[in-house]
């Protein structure tokens, strides 16, 4: 049997974490296909036909696909799955939103948010926030899986040259009427890929404040993150949030301003290679994950952060 | 318009969760329990658009041992008018319990079902979803807000890219996300009044549906540990630590 994965894209290119999945999902099954739902969406095929662990790539466009509504998509999904042993998708708000869906038509029980593909059947997942890992083993035979994208390497993107298959719309949805999207644009690193992250908290005391940040997040190159609380208290906005129910991250270097570092804040960013926190309140629990603590006013620390930054000759990038 | 409304009874938000030594599960003796954060946003959300007269009643519903009841009490403290309980013992998946939840939708008849968009326990962030495609009825995940229509929705969705706006069709699913609303808390009056509103018990076995699980959980461990890091005294000693140390500047 082979694995479908179904791509994530923007209509014109291929969104990253799809590259992640692609890792994944050939070390479920070598024999991998790519589906791509969309509307004019060409360039999208034809670069994840050069990915070079990539099989097939079916493409199903039409206009009605425009807005990845999940119950159009679900019925593409459905309707080329036939073949497949394992459908496959990333674990973010695409994949999440779409996945069950497929899952429960197909009477599947669905795997979540793998971190580790064991065998073919046998994966490793997070739960309770991070705070234990279960290995499961799914006895459907057809299995639906969202793999968490940071857990896997993307794969190369060039040297492959798929088949290109071409696959009628399926049936159509009226229930749902996509309105509007509001995308925060931003010339910074992603939040889920970025070398670097730098993250405040409640501790930041207000949206203003966050300036203190970026002008660091400014100097290495560095994605901007927040804790639920600076989210939920409006000093940024949602896209930032780090942690079991915002985003997972695993940069190279994660810095914790004004984070006390609650169990669902680590779960986002505990994977991380290094992570430094800066926090007044020495018994914060952010410093049980640090391996640079730092316990100063963050009013203090990071304007001179910042100096210390400017004295180096060179950062990487 | 009636609102279904369903909740999880799990281990509490701020507990430690620990693994059990045979490798078996986590441990749920003597910890806190508590109803699933998010669930807690869609009683909150229901229960202010009956307050605002766009609904008549608010049903709540919970699946799990008999201890789950304590999760639909507080709901009906908080403003539910009516609760459902639904016995079952052991593990039981999104996928189970979507089929149980369709059961009793059929049973009901409401006009939408919201629910947490995630439960703390597993993580799967699954359910709502499941039961949509069940019902072949539209779906909004990771709502932010909720505005009711003539019939219709217009929800926001907080999306990885930023926010995300759709309408969908009542009757329909949401799965609630944390800044959906603030929870209210119970007062005692109420929590008193509620011990008097109606609360229906039925055992998933007499639904007649499939409910055993379909994923066998192998083992249960501790995930790696962090090395324990240092204190620095300085920002001067942070920043040669991380450009000479650890390399990553």
């Amino acid at each position: 049997m082979s694995a479908l994965l179904i791509a994530e894209h923007n209509n014109k290119e291929v969104k990253p974490f799809t590259l992640n999945a692609i890792t994944a999902a050939s070390q479920i099954d070598q024999d991998l296909h790519v589906l791509v739902i969309g509307h004019s969406c060409e360039a999208v095929v034809k670069s994840i036909s050069e990915v070079p662990n990539v099989k097939k790539v079916i493409q199903v466009d039409d206009a009605i696909y425009e807005n990845y509504l999940a119950e159009n998509f679900t019925s593409a999904v459905i309707k080329n799955s036939e073949n497949y042993s394992h459908i496959v998708c990333s674990a973010n708000t695409f994949g999440k939103n779409l996945m069950p869906r497929i899952a429960a038509l197909l009477d599947t029980s669905q795997v979540s948010d793998i971190i580790k593909v064991i065998s073919n059947d046998t994966f490793l997942r997070p739960i309770y926030a991070g705070n234990a890992f279960a290995t499961v083993k799914s006895t459907d035979t057809k299995k639906c899986i969202t793999i968490r994208p940071t857990s896997f390497d993307p794969s190369p993107t060039s040297g492959g040259s798929a088949e290109i298959i071409k696959a009628e719309k399926a049936e159509v949805s009226n229930l749902t009427k996509f309105i509007k999207r509001e995308e925060v644009k931003s010339d910074r690193p992603e939040l889920g890929t970025a070398r670097v992250v730098i993250s405040g908290g409640r501790g930041m005391g207000s949206g203003d404040n966050f300036k203190l940040i970026t002008a660091i997040a400014d100097k290495l190159n560095a994605a901007i993150g927040a804790s639920r609380a600076a989210v939920d208290a409006g000093y940024i906005t949602n896209d930032h949030q780090v942690g079991q129910t915002g985003k997972v991250v695993v940069p190279d270097l994660y810095i914790a301003v004004g984070i006390s570092g609650a169990i669902q804040h680590l779960a986002g960013m505990k994977e991380s290679k290094i992570i430094v926190a800066i926090n007044k309140d020495g018994e914060a629990p952010i410093f049980s994950v640090a391996d640079y603590g730092l316990e100063a006013d963050l009013f203090e620390a990071l304007p001179q952060l910042l100096e210390e930054l400017n004295k180096l000759n060179t950062i990487q990038k | 318009m009636k609102i279904l409304v369903a909740v999880k009874r799990v281990i509490d938000y701020n507990v430690q969760v620990r693994v059990k030594e045979d490798g078996s599960g986590v441990v749920t003796d003597n910890v806190k329990m508590s109803t699933n954060p998010p669930d807690d946003n869609a009683i909150e959300e229901a229960v202010k658009i009956k307050e605002s007269g766009k609904a008549k009643e608010v049903v709540a519903v919970t699946i799990g041992e008999d201890k789950a009841q304590e999760t639909v009490r507080k709901a009906l403290a908080v403003g539910a008018d009516k609760g459902i309980h639904v016995k079952v013992d052991g593990i039981i998946e999104p996928l189970a319990v979507s089929k149980i939840l369709k059961k009793i939708v059929e049973k009901e008849k409401p006009d939408l079902v919201f629910m947490g968009k995630q439960a703390i326990d597993d993580d799967c962030n699954q359910t709502g979803q499941m039961l949509a495609a069940l019902l072949n009825w539209p779906q909004a995940t990771f709502a932010s807000k909720i505005e009711v229509k003539d019939k219709s929705l217009e929800v926001t969705r907080e999306v990885d890219e930023g926010l995300e706006t759709i309408e969908i069709n009542i009757p329909s699913i949401v799965t609630c996300d944390l800044r959906l609303n603030e929870p209210r808390y119970a007062s005692l009056p109420n929590i008193m009044k509620a011990k008097k509103k109606p609360l229906e018990q039925i055992n998933a076995s007499d639904l007649g549906i499939d409910i055993k699980p379909r994923i066998e959980q192998i083992k249960v461990e501790e995930p790696p540990k962090r090395k324990a890091g240092i204190k620095v005294s300085s920002v001067e000693e942070l920043v040669q630590k991380l450009k000479n140390e650890a390399k990553v500047i």
